[in-house]
């Protein structure tokens, strides 16, 4: 006991510092950022600048690593110990809504005018949640690889169709200059997979399951068009395009910047860094059109209500606080998201009108589609990756997609619906 | 006679008891919380009331069936043959996706063979978990003989009177200070299929005739390449616990075979082994447990893959229960690998039984 | 004829020392790696991987990383904590699971053949498959304290402590190794008229050195090196974290690679100096545990 209060001593005086301002009603406010100090240091600061704006509420934050946020979310539901405003990952909010570990966030349709639709979560016609900034994914290129190959640069109104993306796939390959044509990220597992790679599934007609009814995936994912995607995917690995499931993780770091692959499928989040390594040529092009359109996933971490709140309208009052463009500019240049609004965008030094990533806000603006709203999607998300990772490996792809589709049905079967 | 000097159920039962409240409390309790999961329908994350569902979670992880597919044939009744000469068969998703056989419904092959012109295939209601119990079981057999065998030759090489040998000793015993993890993560660099360390020194050694290997990305590979990683770093563990059991040999019987002219395999034999029979029992037991426990590893370099070459028993117990919020599946699965290591453990039990 | 015999010796002993080298390097590469990988940038620690440079401080060496690591995660908390609960637990561990050895081995009483069964059977069950139940179970317990009676466990140290302290293999492992001990010590001190508790603390613990040892060593070295599920689920805040938790502070979308390194290498001093003073303290003394008399 004498060890503990020995260490915490310093903690305590801190803490005790912060509350004796007032006597505002505490907030807990879980967020993912932990080991992220630029991320922390700018929430920190938003923190700071609402305790002080007003004398009801004070947020107290506490961070956790990434990778396992939601494991610890899930197990403080369960044990009854959630705090009041949780942070939320955007295609994991219906599954919490639905479970009753979130409430609807009670705040008015004005402070979310102008803002991208991805950062909006909506469940069942209520808003659930809010996100500062949308991730978006492009086609890294350099524009000089381009030109040697003589490939035409793609556009946001012209994309490549499936045939010119194979062309410069195979142009890259015989020119014999790089490890891969393509690198995909298949070394990032998890939501990597359903997030980067869905979108090439939708663009050949299909979907992860059946965005009319959210009741099956029966002839959405392995119908005609998904068996078509499958094989196209398979392709990509059987003809060397691409490094498999095996990849080193460094190489997803680091394969494009140091020339190892012509082009790289990668988030804007990993933009700032090729810039800054010296990649000055670089572009960033939009997914191919398979057929339905160029589309690309979005939604990313957003602020919601647990459902042990007992002043959702204090959490209300925090998030429309921390919705002001000048705190959206600020994680924007500090860790390299896409800013909500406009607004927003244009106080940034990236994202503004003629920045080096202008381009993301306008993907992200046109092309975005969010992954299938629904409590079922953390299921079958894992088990699109799984069919994803099995069909790179070799695995014959209808088969594979009947399992996978086996699979989500009958998980929600046995979640009876859904709630849909 | 030593029955009367030994016997007491008061002192018994209050040395025992504050250890084994503890075991019942914290695993017990929730093992048996865990088994009545497997009854039910229960989800991690769900609004919906639990259901009992009797024992709909075992038959979907172990239902089998055996369908006999006969040769594709032409009009003319001839068989068909691809170009290689095999016999065509109909795609056994024509069956298990028709609504003929709703028997068949979400069964997937898992192997087949030839017989006649027919073939006969064992379709399973969840492939993945057949898998990982084979896996599971080949990885046991494996890593219990190279385990064992390994930390007691690495405990009779470090149990000599050296200068230095602490340093040895040591040194021997570091994979095991570094987490499993940590060491997954550290020999994926090492089995990286392009320009990993093994690669290049096995490229080295053989002049470069070796051509690099996808250690972790080829099917037939991975399992192999997880089990000597394992091997290797839990060797460490298993030689603490062999040089534990050869410091309770007294010197005076080495002195006395010496005496006796014995040789080295002799005074191994006679005097070593009979003196490790209860540490030999204890790492038969350790390892045997551990490797049904098979997790981190899997979950850090291959995620099961590819093609479920690495699937394991544990790992799938976790996805299922976490990763894919089924906790009732998941508990499933611990309760089937519970009760098949209490049987194997049963037979370790009686093969190593004193003989009088 | 003595100068052959000399000559002899002094080649087995050269051989000897070749092969315990040998092997100790194929025991050491991956700890060399970390250690040296801590002191070099991301990029040049990933380049050199393909070749025998990783294992060389040779390039750009300096402490970025560890300053880096520092102001990343405060690492002197988690592993003060973890040592916290690591020494407890151990302690404590140490001290029940012999005494119900003890009872196993050299007492006789009704029900024990079962109740040693059962605690086997333990052996079997993954921590991992007992997660959630014990995590319901906890977060509804009681705990008298300095306030009166609290209920919930979570983010305390007691939870990452006791459920932890008796485990199947601890009291294996002194089963298997009291079995080895002369009864008749016993039997004469019970003739002599000690009392049970005397005998335990009196002879057999004594006579039990390199399996103290061994059992504090592997019960360390599960809970400071393999406590990543239970503490994350159970302890939400920071100041509770142990140091496996903290390892996920340096993963994130770019892994720093060389801070990783430098964690780890930092994390890794207490558990190798923890051996070092097991191994001083019990294990190099062979000569000195002659048991079997």
């Amino acid at each position: 006991m004498k060890l503990k209060t020995a260490t915490f001593g310093v903690l305590a005086a801190s803490t005790m510092l912060a509350g004796a301002a007032s006597a505002q009603t505490t907030l807990g406010l879980w967020y993912h950022g932990a080991g992220n100090e630029v991320e922390s240091r700018i929430l920190n600061g938003i923190i700071d600048d609402f305790n002080a704006a007003q004398s009801d509420w004070s947020v107290t934050v506490e961070s956790f690593p990434q990778e396992s946020y939601n494991d610890s979310v899930v197990a403080a539901a369960l044990a009854g110990n959630l705090p009041c405003i949780l942070d939320v990952d955007g295609p994991v909010m219906p599954n919490w809504a639905w479970a009753g570990y979130m409430v609807p966030l009670p705040i008015s349709e004005d402070a979310l005018a102008g803002h991208l639709d991805a950062t909006i979560g909506r469940w069942d016609g209520q808003v659930y949640s809010v996100g500062l900034w949308d991730a978006a994914v492009s086609l890294y290129a350099r524009q000089s690889t381009l030109d040697e190959l003589g490939l035409r640069t793609p556009t946001l109104a012209s994309p490549w169709s499936g045939e010119e993306f194979m062309a410069a796939l195979g142009a890259a390959k015989a020119s014999g200059k790089y490890d891969y044509a393509l690198d995909l990220g298949m070394a990032w597992t998890g939501e990597w997979y359903p997030y980067a790679f869905s979108p090439f599934l939708q663009s050949f007609g299909g979907d992860i399951v059946d965005r009319s009814t959210y009741k099956s995936a029966e002839g959405t994912l392995n119908g005609d068009a998904g068996i078509a995607f499958a094989e196209w995917w398979q392709s990509l690995f059987t003809e060397g395009y691409s490094p498999g499931t095996s990849q080193d993780p460094a190489d997803r770091d680091s394969g494009f910047i140091n020339g190892k692959y012509a082009f790289a499928w990668n988030g804007n989040w990993a933009a700032a860094a090729t810039l800054d390594a010296g990649v000055d040529d670089v572009v960033f092009l939009p997914a191919p059109d398979f057929g339905n359109g160029s589309t690309i996933g979005a939604a990313s971490w957003q602020f919601g209500v647990s459902s042990s709140c007992s002043h959702p309208e204090g959490a209300a009052a925090f998030v429309e606080f921390a919705l002001q463009d000048k705190y959206l500019a600020e994680f924007s240049d500090g860790i390299g998201l896409i800013p909500s609004t406009k607004e927003a965008a244009a106080m940034t030094e990236r994202y503004a009108e003629g920045g080096p990533l202008a381009v993301y806000f306008d993907l992200s603006k046109e092309q975005a589609l969010v992954r299938p709203v629904t409590p079922g999607y953390v299921v079958a998300a894992k088990v699109f990756e799984k069919a994803l990772a099995d069909i790179a490996n070799g695995a014959d792809p209808a088969d594979t997609l009947d399992a996978a589709v086996d699979e989500i049905d009958r998980d929600i079967e046995n979640n009876q619906g859904y709630g849909h | 006679m030593a029955g009367k000097l030994t016997r007491s159920n008061r002192a018994g039962w209050l040395f025992a008891l504050p250890g084994f409240s503890l075991l019942f409390l914290f695993i017990i309790i929730p093992f048996f919380f865990a088994f009545w999961l497997s009854l039910t329908n229960q989800r991690l994350v769900s609004p919906n009331p639990t259901e009992f569902v009797g024992l709909k979670n075992y038959s979907e992880l172990l239902r089998l069936s055996v369908l006999t597919l006969e040769p594709e044939r032409d009009d003319a009744g001839q068989i068909v043959r691809d170009a290689n000469g095999e016999i065509r068969y109909p795609r056994v998703r024509t069956i298990t996706r028709s609504g003929d056989f709703p028997e068949y419904r979400g069964m997937r092959e898992w192997f087949r063979w030839q017989s006649g012109e027919n073939a006969k295939v064992v379709v399973a209601s969840n492939v993945v978990f057949m898998k990982a119990l084979t896996n599971t079981l080949t990885f046991a057999l494996f890593i219990v003989p190279l385990q064992g065998g390994g930390a007691l030759l690495l405990a009779l090489l470090i149990n000599q009177k050296l200068r230095g040998i602490n340093a040895f000793r040591t040194i021997y015993f570091m994979p095991v200070v570094i987490s499993i993890v940590v060491i997954s993560l550290l020999w994926r660099f090492i089995y990286d299929g392009e320009d990993g360390l093994l690669n290049n020194i096995l490229a080295w050694l053989t002049f470069g005739f070796f051509e690099p290997v996808d250690w972790l990305g080829k099917s037939d590979t991975a399992l192999g390449s997880i089990i000597a990683m394992s091997a290797w770093q839990a060797v460490g563990f298993h030689m603490v616990i062999w040089l534990a059991g050869l410091q309770t040999i007294s010197p005076t019987l080495y002195e006395a075979a010496a005496i006796e002219g014995a040789s080295k395999w002799q005074t191994f034999r006679y005097v070593t082994w009979p003196g490790l029979r209860n540490t030999a029992i204890l790492v038969l037991i350790v390892i045997t447990m551990q490797a049904f426990a098979i997790f981190a590893q899997i979950d850090v370099m291959t995620n099961g893959g590819p093609l479920d070459s690495t699937q394991t028993l544990v790992f799938q117990a976790v996805e299922r229960g976490y990763g894919r919020q089924d906790i009732s599946g998941g508990s499933t699965i611990s309760v089937i690998l519970f009760v098949m290591v209490l049987m194997i453990s049963a037979v370790q039990g009686i093969l190593t039984r004193e003989r009088t | 004829m003595a100068l052959v015999s000399a000559e002899n010796r002094g080649l087995r002993l050269a051989a000897r020392y070749a092969t315990l080298t040998l092997v100790a390097l194929v025991f050491m590469f991956p700890l060399v790696f970390m250690v040296v990988s801590s002191f070099k940038p991301d990029q040049q620690l990933l380049s050199d991987t393909s070749s025998l440079r990783a294992f060389l401080p040779v390039g750009d060496i300096s402490l970025d990383n560890y300053y880096a690591a520092f102001r990343r995660a405060p690492i002197g908390l988690f592993m003060l904590n973890s040592v916290f609960v690591t020494v407890t637990t151990v302690l404590l561990s140490i001290l029940l699971c012999s005494l119900a050895a003890f009872s196993f081995v050299f007492l006789e009483w009704t029900g024990r053949n079962v109740l040693l069964t059962i605690i086997l059977a333990t052996l079997i069950i993954p921590f991992e498959t007992i997660a959630v139940p014990l995590l319901l179970f906890v977060s509804k317990l009681p705990w008298l304290g300095m306030e009166g009676i609290a209920w919930g466990w979570l983010n305390t140290y007691r939870v990452q402590i006791i459920p932890w302290i008796v485990d199947a293999l601890t009291v294996f492992l002194f089963v298997q190794f009291f079995k080895d001990l002369p009864r008749e010590l016993i039997e004469a001190a019970r003739v002599e008229g000690a009392s049970w508790f005397m005998i335990y603390r009196k002879i057999v613990m004594p006579l039990s050195g390199p399996v103290l040892a061994t059992a504090a060593i592997l019960k360390s070295l599960k809970m400071y090196n393999e406590q990543y599920l239970w503490p994350l689920i159970v302890v939400q805040d920071e100041a509770h974290r142990p140091v496996m938790v903290g390892l996920g502070y340096f993963f994130q979308l770019q892994i720093a690679w060389g801070e990783v390194m430098a964690y780890l290498t930092l994390i890794s001093v207490p558990v190798i100096g923890f051996y070092l003073l097991m191994q001083r303290a019990f294990i190099s003394s062979i000569a000195s545990t002659g048991v079997k008399g």
